[in-house]
């Protein structure tokens, strides 16, 4: 079907529309697809989001979300006025990703930054479409009680297809 | 200003006071004038392309000891 009007969509709504791949589930990397889906669906903008491998457990009930220096050789934390260097080695040291993941979401409510279950909530009751991936579903062995409700199951091809229709699409 | 109603987002960081405008915006009718008050410096730039982007109208953003404030008019 090709006699839609320029800049509409396929069904014929005039809003924008977004995707993200999310494949990233730790307390750090969950923030940037949660904060551009929350503001754009608040900008009216039509998003979905694709949760795939380590993505697909953010859509549990229950989070559990950590932050780890390993692989985040950047990482630098606020201390007295300075900032320290979070070497990846600490990691390997008993109890230090649960110490940095307090200290992170400590830092960050202090801050007034949203948690990750407040802004999925803010996703859901903005009808923002999450797409469950199916592949990673059955490779992990999850199973849909354990998701939050008012998700959708899907692969590849779910997602191309809303993909195509996009202004803006994301992997992250 | 005076406002149909007033959010407080003093002390939020993006992108929070925008999803709470956004509600707050839901809540009064079109035509009707949302006031915010934020702390995120972040916000002066964000409202201004929320406003843009969704058609609602801003009609003042000022500084004032630190707050920055927003009117906005809803489409």
């Amino acid at each position: 079907m090709n006699d839609q009007a320029p800049g509409t969509s396929a069904n014929g709504s005039n809003a924008k529309r977004m995707s993200i791949i999310v494949t990233k589930g730790t307390l750090d990397w969950a923030y940037p697809p949660f904060i551009l889906a929350t503001t754009a669906a608040a900008m009216d903008v039509k998003v979905t989001m694709f949760f795939t491998f380590y993505g697909l457990p953010l859509l549990l009930k229950k989070l559990n979300l950590e932050v780890n220096t390993l692989g985040n050789a950047a990482m630098r934390m606020p201390m007295g006025g300075m900032h320290m260097a979070m070497p990846n080695i600490m990691a390997a040291i008993p109890g230090a990703t649960a110490g940095i993941t307090a200290m992170m979401k400590n830092m960050m409510k202090k801050k007034g930054v949203a948690s990750i279950e407040e802004l999925r909530e803010a996703a859901v009751d903005s009808d923002v479409k999450l797409i469950a991936c199916q592949m990673t579903m059955d490779l992990f062995e999850y199973s849909r009680d354990e998701m939050i409700e008012g998700i959708e199951l899907g692969g590849a091809a779910t997602y191309i297809e809303g993909a195509l229709k996009s202004d803006i699409n994301l992997f992250i | 200003m005076s406002a149909d109603a007033l959010l407080d987002a003093k002390g939020l960081s993006c992108p929070l006071p925008i999803l709470k405008a956004k509600k707050a915006l839901k809540a009064i009718p079109a035509g009707g004038t949302l006031e915010i008050h934020a702390t995120d410096a972040g916000s002066v730039a964000d409202f201004a392309a929320f406003c843009r982007t969704t058609g609602n109208e801003l009609l003042e953003s000022t500084t004032e000891d630190g707050v920055y404030k927003f009117l906005i008019k809803r489409n």
